[in-house]
């Protein structure tokens, strides 16, 4: 069992999520990539943390998904408003705030 | 020459009578403010609240001076300290009163002279409707010169020195709706300026170099400087004096100035303020006696004798009444200030020229404005005639202030103008030689065209009876009132008897602050000197007769006159010297100034600010509101700060 794998594993769900969040124009699956890239990184950290012996970055992971809970529940809050204010949910079409 | 005579040292502190010395500042000042606030509701008793201040200040000038005269000489000399007026860091600038013998006859001058006028200023001005400012303004320049004269440093001097600029200015241009009165006082108030910068940078170099500007401390450490230093001084404070008292190379707003009523010229532009550059002068005597300053002294002698030739020459032209005694007046002047440059041997001979021309030029003003008010201000002398008499008083009162000033035997005149040429003379070598000369010449100049001004105004043909003035009346020419007489009256009396009083005691009144007189003996003695002076004044007043008196004179100007005349008409061309030497090339450095103004500086500052500006428009684009373009620069920034940290970390 390398660590080698997990953090190509985690590096390849990084690039899906940020890929995914530069092409898909839907804002509840960019939101999903957006958690995807999180867990990439939560798996990261776990596989570093295994690899130097301490815990520092499992409790980090958790930190994270904390945040990532926190993040979910006001981001989906704000795609709600949206799409009841415009019918839509495509980032494409919220662009007002410009120059 | 004799070597430095310390004065500072002995200065005492003002007691009794003289603690009260800040009177006479305040009397004229209240006097003036009351007038200024209250109002049209001063109307009927301003004029007379105006000069009580006056006299009130000469009473108590008067009761100082016999307190001091019963001091002995060597406590003459008192301060009386009144503020701290400035004190910041190292400068410390005292506001305080310095009571010696000079300021005291300063003092005594411009309350007497000043009440005398005053008083016949109530005649004067008794038909215009601004009387009470105009007796407001008369006691603001009263209370102005008194701060110049009796403050106790260069900065009260100049405080007092600005006061009197503006109460002139405010004087001259008193018939403000007549353009060439307004013109003259802008250009009095220009040219002093130019000389009060002189003033200012001599007090920033004694400052700077001896880390105060009161007279105590300057005038003990002067010695210390090095020459350069003095010298510049020196002619700073000769800048200074030039621009106040109308002497070469700025002597062109003083017949100007004469736009003012009658009473402002005799007492602001003839009597004081124009003395206070030799006021200055004589008063910075232990800087100019010191055997470094020598330089700037002749300076002081050429400016005095230039001036007194010019103010002669362009005297002997004029045909306004005024003009020629205000170009007498530059004259005269220059001789004090050729006498207060001689050094010890003539600071009291300028001073006490001063005194007499303060009597007799004053009553000759006087004596002008009571014709002028008879005549319905007509100035024009080619247009008068024959006064004698219609006005006896003021023909009397005019003749003995005339003999005084041309110096006729045992008058004012002739004591003290002597004694400046014989001064003159006895400075020795050439230049005693050359002094003394122009100062005899100017002697024969002024009998010339003061004689010219009596036979053209009093005597002969009374030219002006089948004229009428300006405004279409007649002419009727009768004596002024009481108020007008009696100071002509008084003043006369001085212009008889002033020289020979004065000249006895004024030398050994006056060396507290000057010095002792250094009595130097010429080529000439002073009996030679003095036959010589009356020989050229009466040949003088003979060839003036000889050529006014004798045929009838043209109402108006001859216009084909010699090459001489044309010049002095012009002013000797001093205004146009102004003009080509200073004026234009002014205008031109502004112009140019301003082009830079409007290119250079404005161009760059809106430069900047332009490109500024566009950059920013340009930039705004990249806010394109499309939120995919955001995060793929967030992610283009992330690799690119990572791909740093890498080479930081791998190099």
């Amino acid at each position: 069992m390398t660590p080698t794998y997990y953090l190509l594993l985690s590096a390849l769900l990084f690039t899906i999520g940020a890929v995914g969040v530069l092409v898909r124009r839907n804002a509840i699956v960019v939101f999903m990539c957006v958690e995807l890239m999180l867990n990439a990184v939560n798996l990261s950290l776990v596989t570093f943390s295994r690899i130097n012996g301490g815990l520092d970055g499992q409790i980090m992971a958790f930190f994270v998904m904390v945040v990532a809970a926190a993040e979910v529940v006001v981001g989906l809050a704000i795609i709600m408003s949206i799409f009841r204010t415009r019918r839509t949910a495509s980032v494409d079409d919220s662009n007002l705030l410009k120059y | 020459m004799t070597g430095t005579i310390n004065l500072a040292a002995e200065v005492q502190q003002a007691s009794g009578v003289a603690n009260l010395a800040w009177l006479l500042l305040v009397l004229p000042a209240f006097g003036a403010a009351v007038l200024l606030i209250a109002g049209r509701r001063a109307d009927k008793w301003g004029h007379l609240l105006g000069s009580a201040t006056v006299i009130g200040a000469f009473a108590y000038a008067v009761l100082l001076f016999f307190d001091t005269t019963s001091l002995a000489a060597d406590d003459r000399t008192r301060e009386a300290h009144l503020f701290d007026w400035i004190s910041i860091h190292s400068l410390n600038v005292e506001f305080g009163l310095r009571l010696d013998p000079l300021s005291l006859t300063f003092v005594l001058l411009i309350t007497g002279v000043g009440s005398l006028i005053h008083i016949y200023s109530i005649g004067y001005m008794s038909d215009d409707r601004d009387r009470r400012r105009f007796f407001a303004y008369l006691n603001l320049f009263v209370s102005a010169m008194l701060l110049l004269v009796l403050g106790n440093g260069f900065v009260t001097l100049y405080f007092g020195w600005e006061g009197v600029g503006l109460a002139s200015y405010l004087l001259i241009g008193w018939y403000q709706g007549k353009d060439f009165a307004a013109t003259a006082a802008k250009k009095a108030f220009l040219m002093n300026r130019v000389g009060d910068v002189g003033l200012a940078l001599a007090i920033f170099l004694m400052f700077k170099n001896m880390g105060s500007t009161q007279y105590s401390v300057v005038f003990d450490k002067i010695g210390e400087q090095s020459t350069g230093v003095i010298v510049a001084i020196g002619i700073l404070l000769l800048l200074g004096a030039c621009g106040k008292s109308g002497q070469f190379p700025l002597q062109a707003w003083l017949p100007d100035a004469m736009a003012g009523p009658t009473p402002v010229s005799a007492l602001i532009h003839a009597a004081t303020m124009v003395t206070a550059g030799v006021y200055l002068i004589a008063r910075s005597n232990p800087l100019y006696s010191l055997p470094q300053a020598e330089d700037a002294r002749l300076v002081v002698m050429i400016v005095g004798a230039v001036t007194l030739l010019i103010g002669c020459v362009i005297g002997c032209a004029y045909d306004d009444f005024k003009k020629v005694l205000a170009y007498s007046t530059v004259s005269q002047i220059g001789y004090m200030i050729l006498a207060v440059g001689l050094g010890p041997a003539g600071y009291a001979f300028g001073i006490l020229h001063l005194l007499t021309h303060g009597f007799f030029k004053a009553g000759l003003f006087l004596g002008a404005g009571s014709v002028m008010h008879g005549m319905n201000d007509e100035g024009d002398i080619r247009r008068l005639g024959g006064l004698a008499k219609k006005m006896p008083i003021t023909f009397i009162t005019w003749t003995l202030g005339y003999l005084a000033l041309i110096g006729f035997p045992f008058l004012s005149g002739y004591f003290s103008k002597d004694a400046i040429i014989a001064a003159a003379f006895s400075e020795g070598g050439s230049r005693g030689w050359i002094f003394g000369g122009i100062a005899l010449l100017g002697a024969g100049l002024t009998a010339f065209y003061m004689t010219r001004l009596l036979i053209l105004v009093f005597l002969g043909k009374p030219r002006w009876e089948n004229l009428k003035s300006e405004d279409g009346r007649a002419y009727h020419p009768h004596e002024s009132g009481w108020t007008m007489t009696l100071p002509m009256i008084v003043l006369a009396v001085g212009s008889v008897g002033a020289g020979a009083i004065l000249s006895g005691v004024l030398p050994e009144w006056l060396a507290p602050t000057l010095g002792e007189l250094v009595e130097e003996h010429g080529p000439l003695s002073h009996t030679v000197i003095a036959i010589l002076t009356v020989a050229i004044s009466a040949i003088g007043a003979g060839i003036a007769f000889a050529l006014f008196g004798r045929r009838e004179q043209p109402v108006t100007r001859p216009q084909r006159v010699s090459f001489p005349v044309r010049a002095a008409r012009a002013d000797l061309y001093g205004n146009h010297l102004n003009e080509a030497l200073f004026a234009r090339p002014g205008v031109w450095l502004t112009r140019f100034l301003v082009f830079v103004d409007n290119r250079g500086v404005d161009g760059l500052v809106n430069g900047i600010a332009a490109g500024l500006g566009g950059s920013s428009g340009r930039l705004r684009r990249l806010q394109t509101g499309f939120v995919r373009s955001y995060a793929l620069s967030m992610l283009g920034g992330s690799i690119l700060v990572i791909a740093a940290l890498l080479m930081v970390r791998f190099a």
